[in-house]
């Protein structure tokens, strides 16, 4: 055993030692053991450098409110992660911890200089210094700042963790399993209610497992000993399920919460490998019952930030829980009772301890019991600074003056080599604001408590305001037995004596004989915030505490200022003259804790990241070498490259293919929708902006879709297959928001109407073949068909059968080309595509991808929405007026197309580019310029589309221009990063102005 | 994340639902009488209300119904649901 290990605990297993590494150094602990208490145990206090100063810095708590004692874990290896607690941290054979925020070494800090400059580096430095110039911004400024900030390393690998999600519904909820989370859990299972139990250490109990002071007696037993046999009876329940390790993240509203169980976080390495890692439990619960307890606040004087110096309970944790003692030499400095059981427990092991306290006196038992031990106590007095650079070595205190404001008489030094102090308790409020729920200040003790208003939940032991174990049992049991409307419960009878605190007071900042300017008297441990950098926001004339927080960084570091918040909000009420309840606190957000990225994606990453959509002919893309691009979640062929071609060159061909011979499309991820019912004509008018009721059965027609504001929301081809049924095509990305507006529609303003709307897009298949041998091809497919005009005109469709199966054969053109489309159920579409394929053979067919597509369509001016608009572009901006209906009384944005600011004559309009140049091709999304000396540079619109077209042997390009239908002929310029492109604004339509090429 | 009656389905959970805003906002008969301002009254103008308010859900991955739901905003507290074409609830 170590020195500072001196006392046997049931929690620490001394038979099983576990050995770690601490910045490349290997130690010993054991089994039971935290990393924090494992590090003390072997006289390590000091673990880190401040964010800011880069101060040395050691271990203050024992849990997940610790500022300062952050590492990085396994670094070096897939497995590393910085910013971990080190008092969070079971130990696990082969941990390896390192210190963060130090370079070169944790003993010889360079950074350490920004300690001896800080009155140069007050609150809002960076935002003051860095301001300007700025051409020191990317060169001076940002590397300087990356060097020194930042906490820990990111993991350069993938993680090779498994993480895990699991939903799970029960009757009530408990949020922590320290006493009254235990009387909780076990009055609800008792009643037959499904209970969960959830607690983030891995042992029930809270801080009362290891409270065994003669002062606390339930039903005539210590009450450590109490709680045990509770615990083991809690555990033969049977409908409650105990989630030890098990963190609560969230607090949601309708008693939604989520939960992070570490699962193999403790596990030795060898061990770690294949299981998962951490579940994130979401769960929804009847009621919930928060019993999330209390932190213990620190005290703020000058250079309270030193290693050794820790929360009076943490000593006491670690001292009673784990076996070790923080110090050999302790002072305990408090301003309540609460830290004299620390002194009891100290004395009664033989350690050498002595009390500073900042009341005059206390009359309670635990105090009694401390002064009749001989345990040496300070009272009226402070601390005024502390000495000892890496560890503490003495302090220096004064007496308080009669108000508390002022310190007066002589300073008295003292050695140590650990100060533990307490400055009272706070509430965790966390669960309950998360939740909705509001706070109240209490006065007497300073703290806020849970204003509850909620049917649903409920805030029971210290997170609810009750300190006193007798309080604690006997409210928890009334209060949770009216909650779930419990007659009687095994906690009636009970009997619970403690000792009571009578004298209370607080200082939020103890006074000292220096001025505030020369002190550091640390508020925000982890980002090194002070007191002084909070008045500095106050006379800088911030005043909501939100500012405050944001301009100090206060409570904004990795801990979320579970510490700081409070002391924060006292200092600024204390010199702003306020009541501290009338400040109201910052947000507290989730998580909690932080959660890591993993728990959050659980599966969802890799191939379950998101759903692939793929359509039935994808394998014969793969086959042919098709590269793919994303629309949506569909996997569409973007082009099929042979032998060694690029994107261009492949491009090139297949559009030159397409319109010399022949080219085919996959255009089956096109949105379908089946539409039926007598009305569906009227519906097809209302919803287009063209006119539909004389559309012929067996008619194709092309239609534009608005919002109600008049832009351009899709488009696509419908066909009349019947009487009372038509058959819309969406875009490919639009085809679920379109059915969802169009079922908006049928639902909301049109009830009346006998319409009924059936996705059908994943049901047909469809190949496009256009070119002008698609005829031939066709007739190849189709022996006994007549293709010619006159039986099957541009825009018509007819049923076919194709190996005995029955399809659908469109003339419907994409390309301008003459072409077809065969619409097949999906289970066929293969065999039809390949077909297809073998007939086009004699013809050199082309497959085709998006970029061809979107090439042909270009040299056509056939706009693609979503490239060439963005939800801002009318059907007259497109120059489209043609398929506006002048007739028809109402369609979905008619009247928008009048408004003011619809009918301005500068809006950006489409418009064709021609570059001076033809071999000169735009980048889509360009800016385009009328004036270039003019300055500010007026960008007037941009490039759309752009491609160089191999059938035209140029580049074109669309562009929305504002004005831009009365530039025709107009000069205007692209202005790139090395040079402006002269360019000609030409008619949008490039290619076959007279459309012969349909009916070629 | 609340939980929402849907009236054709029962309870389920929001992320199964998408809001649509404002309800009881009718679209007029006859949108070419309107003014300029008029219409922008229609199409543009909605209440954000800290308190109780009546929106519009749909049920977009369940049973795609559309309904009214009246809710408060500043608790997440729903007063009611009711179908499309119901009467508003006095709350
Ligand atoms: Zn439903």
């Amino acid at each position: 055993m170590t020195k500072y290990r001196i006392n046997k605990t049931r929690f620490v297993d001394q038979t099983k030692t576990v050995s770690f590494t601490f910045d490349g150094k290997e130690y010993h602990g054991f089994e039971g053991d935290t990393l924090a208490s494992a590090l003390l145990s072997n006289g390590i206090h000091l673990v880190g450098r401040s964010f800011k100063y880069h101060r040395p810095r050691g271990i203050m708590s024992c849990g997940s409110e610790e500022p300062n004692a952050i590492c990085q874990i396994n670094d070096n290896t897939d497995l590393t992660e910085p910013n971990v607690r080190v008092t969070e941290i079971e130990l696990y054979e082969g941990l390896k911890a390192s210190s963060q925020n130090c370079w070169p070494s944790l003993n010889f800090d360079i950074g350490g200089i920004n300690n001896l400059i800080s009155p140069f580096i007050p609150a809002g430095f960076y935002y003051k210094t860095f301001m300007w110039p700025k051409s020191f911004w990317k060169k001076i400024y940002e590397p300087l700042i990356r060097l020194s900030a930042g906490l820990g390393k990111s993991p350069t690998q993938p993680d090779p963790d498994i993480y895990d999600h699991k939903h799970e519904h029960c009757d009530v909820l408990v949020i922590g399993g320290g006493i009254s989370g235990i009387i909780s859990a076990k009055i609800a299972a008792k009643n037959n209610l499904k209970t969960i139990l959830i607690e983030d250490k891995n042992i029930l109990g809270g801080s009362t497992i290891y409270q065994n002071n003669k002062h606390f007696i339930i039903d005539n037993q210590k009450s450590n000993e109490w709680l045990m046999n509770e615990i083991s009876e809690l555990e033969k329940l049977d409908n409650l399920i105990i989630k030890t390790r098990t963190s609560l993240a969230a607090f949601h509203s309708y008693n939604y919460l989520l939960a992070k169980e570490n699962i193999s976080d403790h596990l030795p390495l060898v061990k770690k490998n294949d299981g998962i890692r951490q579940r994130l439990w979401k769960i929804r619960a009847d009621k919930v019952i928060v019993a999330a307890g209390a932190i213990e606040r620190p005290l703020i004087f000058n250079n309270n930030d030193r290693p050794g110096i820790i929360l009076a309970n943490s000593v006491k944790k670690y001292l009673d829980f784990y076996g070790v003692s923080s110090g050999l030499n302790n002072i305990i400095f408090t301003n309540n009772d609460s830290a004299y059981e620390t002194a009891v427990s100290l004395f009664e092991k033989g350690i050498s301890v002595k009390i500073i306290d900042i009341r005059k006196k206390s009359s309670s038992n635990i105090v009694k019991n401390a002064e009749d031990l001989g345990i040496k106590i300070y009272w009226n007095s402070t601390v005024v600074n502390t000495f000892g650079y890496k560890k503490i070595k003495s302090i220096e205190i004064m007496n308080l003056s009669e108000d508390g404001s002022n310190v007066t008489g002589n300073k008295h030094k003292i050695q140590c080599d650990c100060l533990s102090i307490s400055g009272g308790w706070t509430p965790m409020v966390h669960m309950h604001t998360q939740s909705g729920g509001k706070l109240d200040f209490r006065e007497i003790d300073q703290v806020f408590v849970p204003s509850e208003k909620s049917e649903n939940h409920i805030n029971v032991g210290s997170c609810n305001g009750d300190f006193e174990l007798e309080e604690i049992v006997k409210n928890t049991n009334n209060k949770v037995k009216k909650f779930l409307n419990i007659n009687e419960s095994g906690f009636d009878k009970i009997s619970v004596l403690c000792s009571k605190e009578l004298e209370k007071k607080n200082i939020w900042l103890l006074p000292n004989t220096i001025s505030e300017g020369k002190t550091k008297s640390f508020i925000d441990f982890q980002n090194d915030s002070t007191a002084k950098d909070i008045k500095l926001a106050l006379r800088e004339g911030f005043k909501s505490i939100e500012h405050v927080k944001r301009y100090t960084t206060t409570g904004m570091a990795t801990d979320q200022g579970k510490l700081s918040n409070m002391h924060a909000l006292g200092i600024i009420a204390d010199t702003a003259g306020v009541k501290m309840g009338t400040l109201g606190t910052t947000t507290f957000r989730p998580p909690f804790t932080p959660l890591t990225f993993g728990a959050i994606v659980g599966r969802s990453v890799g191939k379950f990241f998101d759903v692939v959509r793929k359509t039935s002919i994808h394998e014969w893309h793969v086959q042919n070498n098709a590269k793919f691009e994303n629309v949506g979640q569909w996997k569409r062929p973007w082009y099929y490259p042979i032998n060694n071609e690029n994107l261009h060159e492949a491009v090139q061909r297949e559009s030159k293919t397409a319109r010399d011979s022949a080219g085919i499309l996959d255009a089956s991820t096109l949105g379908k929708i089946d539409i039926q019912g007598s009305d569906a004509s009227e519906f097809l008018n209302r919803v287009y902006t063209n006119a539909w009721s004389n559309l012929g059965i067996g008619k194709c027609r092309y239609g534009l879709m608005l919002n109600e504001d008049g832009m351009v929301y899709d488009d696509g081809v419908t066909t009349r297959l019947g009487e009372n049924n038509y058959l819309m095509t969406t875009t490919t990305g639009g085809a679920a928001n379109v059915l969802s507006k169009l079922e908006d529609y049928l639902q909301t303003e049109w009830p009346e109407l006998d319409v009924y709307l059936t996705s059908v897009t994943d049901h047909y298949s469809t190949a496009s073949i256009c070119g002008p041998n698609s005829k031939k091809i066709l007739k190849k497919l189709f022996p006994n068909k007549d293709f010619s005009d006159e039986a099957f005109p541009h825009m018509s469709y007819q049923d076919a059968i194709i190996d005995k199966i029955e399809c659908r054969i469109m003339r419907i053109s994409f390309t301008g080309e003459l072409s077809y489309e065969i619409n097949i159920e999906s289970k066929y579409a293969k065999s039809l595509w390949e077909n297809c394929i073998k007939a086009g053979e004699e013809y050199k067919i082309t497959p085709y991808g998006t970029e061809t597509m979107h090439l042909l369509r270009a040299e056509k001016g056939f706009i693609i929405v979503g490239q060439d608009t963005d939800g801002t572009m009318t059907p007259i901006d497109l120059q489209m007026d043609w398929i506006v209906s002048k007739k028809k009384y109402d369609f979905i944005g008619k009247r928008s197309l009048y408004r003011s600011d619809t009918i301005r004559e500068d809006r950006k309009q489409l418009v064709g580019l021609l570059t001076d140049d033809p071999n000169e091709i735009l980048e889509e999304g360009a800016q385009i310029v009328s004036e270039l000396d003019k300055k500010p540079v007026e960008m007037i619109g941009h490039v759309t589309s752009s491609y160089f077209s191999p059938n035209l042997n140029k580049s074109i390009a669309l562009a929305v221009v504002k004005g831009g239908k009365k530039m025709k002929g107009q000069k205007l310029f692209v202005p790139m990063e090395n040079k402006n492109i002269n360019v000609t604004v030409s008619d949008f339509i490039f290619l076959d102005k007279e459309n012969k090429r349909i009916n070629a | 994340m609340f939980v929402i009656n849907c009236p054709y389905c029962g309870e389920r959970d929001q992320s199964e639902f998408s809001c649509g805003g404002e309800a009881h906002i009718v679209r007029p008969k006859q949108p070419t009488e309107l003014s300029d301002d008029e219409w922008a009254e229609y199409l543009f103008m909605r209440k954000n209300i800290k308190g109780v308010q009546f929106e519009r859900w749909n049920h977009a991955h369940g049973c795609r119904k559309w309904f009214n739901m009246v809710r408060d905003t500043s608790n997440d507290k729903i007063h009611a649901v009711y179908k499309m074409g119901e009467k508003p609830p006095v709350i």
